[in-house]
């Protein structure tokens, strides 16, 4: 193939993978989601663990009243790459939830304190329990809503199309955690003329705007203990828990990149070392 | 291209002794080591050899998910969390085989662009070209059932709509669609029977590839100037050659793979598929993959439901008659001035279908839709018979050592004013 052909090949890949991405992140319109900068954002992102730690913080003392966590083990919260609380402490904890245990002799099912290797305990024990405790609305579990969630790409076939192209390159996998944290800040009065809704707050993130969670985070709940080395504002808090909660989707981010760093390089060098050979070989052939 | 000498040389007693039993060695050598490939492919020719690596890499995580994943209606989404968060290396594995069903994808349309663009479908390569529209359609249906098994919000929705489309079958299609799900709705019985099939179709893929590779290997490979080898000098054997030339191409494909697997492994999926599938609850917006978007926006552009389907699957078949269709004299849409420009507007079409696919379906991304389903019909039932016959291609060259030479010699696109084109074969 002339050089020419092969860019124009070249361009119909591109523009093929480009195609590939269109039905990712489109959960739901809301409104304009603004991207964060996170530590863990793009292709050599990582957790902060000081973040991931105000995350859980936030998590146990807010979130965790009305929000379930069933997949996250509490092993994985002194894990390195996570929270990396020690393991001490993070074994106190478990202590604190009660799990199923084994059926006694009797026959009666019986309970136990959490150990390391749990998981979690369900809030429910099922969607119409949650349903009824919370006036019809289920809060769902948090264990996979940061991958669950996304942004809306904007609309345009050009803008829609560079978008794509952009977030390919750049590894944008955090539309999850952007929603998440513009979702717990973007509560505010309805617009002029909106009528209010019973039971329902305005929140200018979440789709068709009405949502029945109450506004969970205001500035300065004390959160963070004695000595908080950030801000105790709200914004603080949402952008903390949604970095905690896009590790509890995701909790072998830290380990899955460094990974992809040394797999790149090694298949850089193969790359040019075959392409030398190659080269080499084929000196001798007119072709 | 079967015919060229044999020159093994069995080493050592065991290979001798087998030599005469059962000629493995010798069948392999003949065909992978010294077989003669075109000395100036380029590396669109490569992704034969990268689609193989492909087959592999599913088949070999698939195995190892299939020991982890549990096809069970209430247990199959939170298998697969299991694999990502507990499993040793599920966290890899697991992307690995997703991310690689979009590769594979990516790999089988440029070989199919290839295959259109260079004409690999004409004589004497027919078989060879039909072959491949089966496995394509294998891979389809494989890619389709393995996308049920995570058993999300899009699985279950992606399955109920795709499967519903046999109930526009007239008299049977509601029997049909029962049958396939096992019941009068989608449940774990229809996931349970779609994990066997996505189990064993890949082994179908396989043989359909062993097919594949023998007409391949019985015609020979075409080349970019579409005209025959007509010596051996025009040849060059394909280890090492061909070999380190489809390895290069292999790594730099990987490399792209990587990315995804370890940077972005959600990039190709759907933010949706990560909620527990809800048969009370359907999605804002169903789509397939990215990989069956073209055909998606070709059933919907049809406002007939039967019509849609008709379409949709009349857009694959149409590839089976191409070989007959295509009237040209010559096989490469380099050599043809008026084709060309046809060619790139399909190609166009095709990745315009992709995008409408993705959009809504109303308004004015249904109007386009409609257009451009026309154009990629109409390349493939009137331009390819109409043009091949009104063309006049440009002189082509008498041999590949001639038009390479040509090419070096900076003369471009005119090899040759005083050679005649050759008549191939239609």
């Amino acid at each position: 193939m002339t050089f020419r052909s092969s860019t124009k090949a070249l361009l119909v890949a591109a523009s093929l993978t480009v195609a590939a991405a269109a039905p990712a992140f489109a959960a739901g319109k809301g409104a304009q989601i603004e991207r964060q900068s996170w530590s863990f954002s793009g292709i050599t992102g990582q957790f902060d663990e000081a973040q991931l730690q105000r995350g859980f913080a936030v998590y146990r003392q807010v979130c965790a009243s009305c929000h379930g966590l069933t997949r996250v083990a509490f092993r994985q919260l002194a894990e390195a790459g996570g929270p990396n609380f020690p393991e001490e402490e993070v074994k106190a904890l478990a202590q604190e939830y009660e799990v199923a245990g084994p059926v006694d002799d009797d026959g009666e099912a019986t309970t136990r304190p959490a150990r390391l290797a749990d998981t979690f305990p369900p809030l429910y024990p099922n969607v119409k329990a949650a349903r009824a405790a919370h006036g019809g609305a289920y809060p769902p579990d948090l264990s996979l809503i940061t991958k669950a969630r996304g942004v809306p790409h904007p609309e345009g076939v050009v803008t829609h199309t560079l978008t794509m192209a952009r977030d390919m390159v750049t590894g944008y996998q955090e539309g999850g955690a952007d929603y998440v944290k513009a979702l717990l800040v973007k509560y505010q009065d309805p617009p002029e003329g909106v009528e209010e809704k019973d039971g329902l707050y305005y929140n200018a993130a979440y789709p068709g705007n009405w949502i029945a969670m109450a506004p969970p985070l205001l500035d300065d709940m004390g959160l963070y203990g004695d000595n908080p080395t950030v801000p105790e504002t709200a914004t603080q808090y949402a952008k903390d828990v949604s970095a905690f909660l896009y590790w509890a989707a995701d909790p072998k981010h830290d380990v899955r990149k460094q990974t992809g760093w040394l797999a790149l390089i090694y298949l850089l060098i193969t790359a040019v070392l075959l392409y030398i050979t190659k080269r080499a070989i084929w000196k001798k052939v007119k072709h | 291209m079967s015919g060229h000498a044999d020159t093994y040389q069995p080493v050592g007693p065991v290979s001798k002794w087998l030599d005469k039993r059962l000629p493995i060695g010798r069948m392999m050598h003949n065909q992978f080591v010294d077989f003669p490939t075109p000395k100036n492919l380029n590396y669109m020719w490569t992704f034969g050899g990268i689609l193989m690596f492909c087959l592999i890499v599913q088949i070999v995580t698939g195995i190892v998910l299939a020991m982890h994943y549990v096809a069970a209606e209430s247990m199959a989404f939170d298998s697969v969390q299991h694999i990502k968060r507990n499993v040793n290396y599920g966290w890899l594995i697991q992307p690995l085989h997703a991310v690689g069903a979009s590769m594979f994808f990516v790999a089988v349309y440029l070989h199919i662009f290839r295959g259109l663009y260079y004409g690999s479908y004409k004589a004497p390569r027919e078989v060879l070209w039909i072959l491949g529209v089966f496995i394509f359609l294998a891979m389809m249906a494989t890619a389709f059932l393995g996308y049920t098994l995570p058993w999300g919000q899009m699985s279950f929705w992606g399955v109920t709509v795709i499967t519903n489309l046999f109930s526009a079958i007239p008299f049977v299609g509601e029997s049909i669609v029962t049958w396939l799900w096992g019941g009068y709705s989608v449940t774990g019985v229809t996931l349970n029977r779609f994990f066997s099939l996505h189990y064993l179709l890949p082994f179908v893929i396989f043989g359909l590839v062993i097919l594949h590779v023998w007409a391949l290997h019985v015609a020979g490979q075409n080349n970019p100037t579409g005209v025959e080898p007509r010596s051996a000098s025009e040849t060059v054997p394909m280890s090492p050659y061909a070999v380190l030339k489809d390895v290069f191409a292999l790594v730099v494909f990987v490399i792209l793979f990587a990315w995804f697997v370890f940077f972005a492994p959600d990039y190709l999926g759907h933010a949706d598929n990560y909620i527990p599938a809800d048969p009370l609850v359907t999605p804002a917006h169903i789509v397939p993959e990215w990989y069956f978007l073209p055909f998606y926006a070709i059933l919907r552009a049809v406002p007939d439901k039967l019509g849609g389907v008709i379409l949709m699957f009349a857009a694959i078949a149409v590839l089976l008659f191409i070989p007959w269709l295509d009237t040209s004299r010559v096989r490469s849409t380099k050599f043809r001035p008026i084709y060309k420009w046809f060619f790139w507007l399909w190609a166009f079409s095709a990745v315009a279908l992709g995008y409408l696919g993705a959009m809504p379906a109303e308004g004015a991304y249904v109007t386009w839709a409609r257009i451009f389903t026309f154009i990629y019909f109409a390349h493939f039932l009137l331009v390819m018979p109409i043009v091949g016959v009104i063309e006049t291609p440009k002189n082509l060259p008498r041999s590949i050592s001639e038009a390479v030479l040509r090419r070096d010699s900076g003369s471009g696109v005119g090899f040759g004013d005083a050679v005649p084109a050759s008549p191939e074969k239609r």
